[in-house]
């Protein structure tokens, strides 16, 4: 998802497996992943299907993904992709990362049965801890272009930047490497020419996850916020996302417990995938002083489903706007383009 | 006379509107695009000089609509808008006090909420077009009715047949059904109408709060039988304004009109646009795996736009000349 699958190439590749990362998601990608997907079947799961079969092509034999937990279909999608790559006669096997939290001994299993190298365990702590500052440092990285491009003098020019940045980013290897790579892609960014004393609209990005993490699901939404000249900030990132899963390391600053108590008074229970947080971060979006709020919902989603109900109290609430956008291989950039204008112009005539 | 010009290309209509000074529909102007944006541009264009004569000079000129991009590079509008800000623009202008708009066209159904003359929330259908004028057209012409006198027999009816309105398939069912059980044409029509309001409440509506002054407008608003079941439905009367069918193209005029005032100048290509030779064509860009549909308009042999790329590598007309099968994209990783 997003700017994680290169790391995740790297750490698999560096315990001795040959890997293939499918294209980035596209519309043959779509095509492909809608045609061998039950119809009601969310977004992600059709746009992974269709990538692990263009993996297929690539010659994998073996697929790794991640599971979920809590009541979202999410948990089953693994078992089920299975299923129908093998109806398709695709011998592969999958194997399905749960949080170690949950079961440390299949976890470990599971990173053994890729330790194709025969690493010792410091040496994949080791790996693993590298993986994870890495995708600190693109996640960072990728904050950081949210806030720049809002104030490109030029409109457009932010983009190409952060792809070069994100370049010298995936070649650093190793702690020290990374460190002075983040650094200089930094400084890259930061040379893009910006408005002075301009005050970009700030609004708040929540919703399912993989919607959130990966911009061909959601139609590079920040992007396009971006080059309207408003600045975006979402509730999940890869590693804030790994560190509250407790797969390694201390919870952000963005901690579970928190989102949960301010979600509370309006949804109190846990109603899986990230329903709760979404509207635990619209609450705190709207403390903070946001514009306004877009949820990302999957067509079909229901935690967002019931979450985007709960969110019209916190909007009135809080007179936050929200704007919920449901996505489906239907769902076409006119369209969202068109809402998110009237959105925008919506949060600048209430700041006059 | 001095006006300025708005113009609304949608999915079903396109829709010419001109405001005098004072911000006052003066023409206006409705034509089917047949999805033919260009040529129905060009045709209202040159309907609206006829009518109008000499002796009337536009001042400024805005584009709005799903092909709001397209329409705005022909005439060289000064505001190309999105058409929920044109729509809320246009009802504040005849109810200044509104509060809630009701706008449902041919394809599209729009919610929007304004409170102290500020847009504050807004909904749109996404999949559904059950509620929408295509669907009415059709069940119009499936009953042998012209869609003009819908309303007027929905308003006949004493017992309004109670129809499924969740969605348009089970909609068209429920009426065969009833027509075959013998109910009246009148209360089949009245029932549908309900069932439309009913849907829009549910689904476009859906968690809102309707607030009145409740301004409807859209094609549909001239539906009468429409607009008494909004009436029944919310409990409070509903504004049709006189312009209720063009609304979208006023207020694209009236944010032209904002515009000009402030830069002091328009682009727009005058009148003799109708006869120009716009063309548009697309490609589909090699430059990375998102495979771009990149449309192009060009005026004679001259490029006026492009559209379409993620990237801008095409948008940008300032970038050297390029051919579609280059293997570079400017926002790719590859």
């Amino acid at each position: 998802m997003g700017t994680s699958p290169e790391v995740f190439r790297e750490v698999l590749a560096a315990l001795g497996n040959e890997v293939v990362i499918p294209p980035r998601p596209n519309r043959r990608t779509l095509s492909l992943g809608t045609k061998y997907s039950p119809e009601f079947a969310c977004l992600p799961y059709k746009i992974l299907m269709g990538s692990y079969l263009e993996a297929i092509e690539m010659g994998a034999d073996t697929i790794v993904a991640s599971g979920g937990v809590g009541p979202c279909r999410a948990g089953q999608y693994a078992p089920l992709h299975e299923l129908i790559l093998r109806d398709l006669g695709h011998e592969v096997d999958v194997i399905v990362f749960e949080p170690p939290r949950l079961d440390l001994r299949d976890f470990l299993g599971k990173i053994s049965a890729l330790n194709a190298k025969g690493l010792s365990a410091w040496q994949i702590i080791k790996l693993i801890q590298a993986g994870l500052k890495k995708l600190g440092a693109l996640d960072s990285l990728e904050r950081l272009s949210h806030r720049v491009r809002a104030r490109e003098l030029v409109r457009g020019s932010t983009t190409p930047v952060y792809r070069k940045a994100l370049q010298l980013v995936y070649a650093a290897q190793g702690a020290r490497e990374i460190d002075e790579a983040y650094s200089r892609a930094e400084g890259l960014l930061r040379e893009v020419p910006q408005k002075s004393g301009y005050e970009p609209l700030k609004v708040g990005i929540v919703g399912e996850i993989y919607v959130l993490l990966e911009p061909s699901a959601n139609l590079e939404i920040e992007e396009a916020l971006g080059e309207m000249g408003v600045e975006t900030e979402r509730s999940i990132y890869l590693t804030g996302w790994t560190r509250e899963s407790k797969l390694l390391g201390k919870p952000g600053r963005y901690n579970r417990t928190r989102v949960k108590e301010v979600a509370g008074p309006y949804l109190g229970e846990m109603i899986g995938g990230h329903g709760q947080d979404s509207v635990g971060h619209a609450v705190m979006y709207a403390k903070r002083g946001f514009d306004g709020v877009i949820q990302l919902a999957p067509f079909t989603c229901i935690p967002e489903i019931v979450a985007k109900s709960v969110l019209e109290r916190v909007s009135r609430e809080f007179a936050l706007p929200v704007l919920s956008i449901t996505l489906d291989e239907q769902t076409g950039k006119a369209g969202l383009l068109t809402r998110l204008e009237a959105f925008v112009d919506l949060m600048k005539r209430r700041r006059r | 006379m001095e006006v300025y010009l708005g113009v609304d290309v949608g999915s079903v209509s396109t829709d010419l509107a001109l405001i005098d000074d004072d911000g006052n529909a003066v023409e206006s102007l409705y034509l089917r695009t047949n999805g033919q944006p260009i040529r129905a541009v060009q045709e209202g264009i040159r309907v609206l000089a006829r009518r109008i004569g000499p002796g009337v000079a536009v001042r400024g000129a805005g584009t709005t609509g799903s092909a709001r991009r397209l329409a705005g590079v022909m005439i060289g509008a000064d505001v190309v808008k999105n058409e929920i800000t044109a729509h809320a623009v246009a009802a504040l202008k005849v109810v200044p006090e509104v509060q809630t708009v009701l706008e449902i066209g041919g394809q599209d159904s729009k919610l929007i909420l304004i409170r102290d003359g500020v847009v504050v929330d807004f909904a749109m259908n996404t999949v559904c077009a059950a509620g929408t004028g295509s669907f009415l057209d059709h069940q119009a012409s499936r009953l042998g009715i012209p869609i003009e006198r819908f309303g007027e027999i929905a308003l006949r009816s004493k017992h309004p047949v109670r129809i499924a309105g969740r969605c348009g398939v089970f909609a068209e069912s429920d009426m065969v059904h009833k027509q075959q059980m013998g109910y009246a044409v009148e209360d089949i029509i009245a029932g549908l109408c309900e069932a439309l309001v009913r849907n829009y409440l549910n689904n476009v509506a859906r968690g809102k709060q309707i607030l009145g002054p409740v301004v409807f407008q859209g094609g549909v608003a001239a539906n009468e039988g429409i607009r008494a079941a909004f009436e029944k439905n919310l409990g409070q009367p509903v504004i049709v304004p006189p312009f209720h069918g063009v609304m979208g193209a006023i207020g694209v005029a009236l944010l032209a009109k904002e515009e000009v005032e402030r830069t002091g100048r328009t682009g727009f290509r005058g009148f003799a646009l109708s006869e120009f030779d716009f063309r548009t064509s697309s490609f589909e860009c090699q430059g990375c795996a998102n495979r771009c549909e990149v449309v192009e308009v060009r005026l004679g042999s001259e490029v006026q736009a492009r559209w379409g790329d993620r990237c801008g590598r095409w948008s940008d007309l300032e970038r050297p000349v390029q051919r579609p099968d280059e293997s570079e994209c400017l926002s790719c990783a590859g």
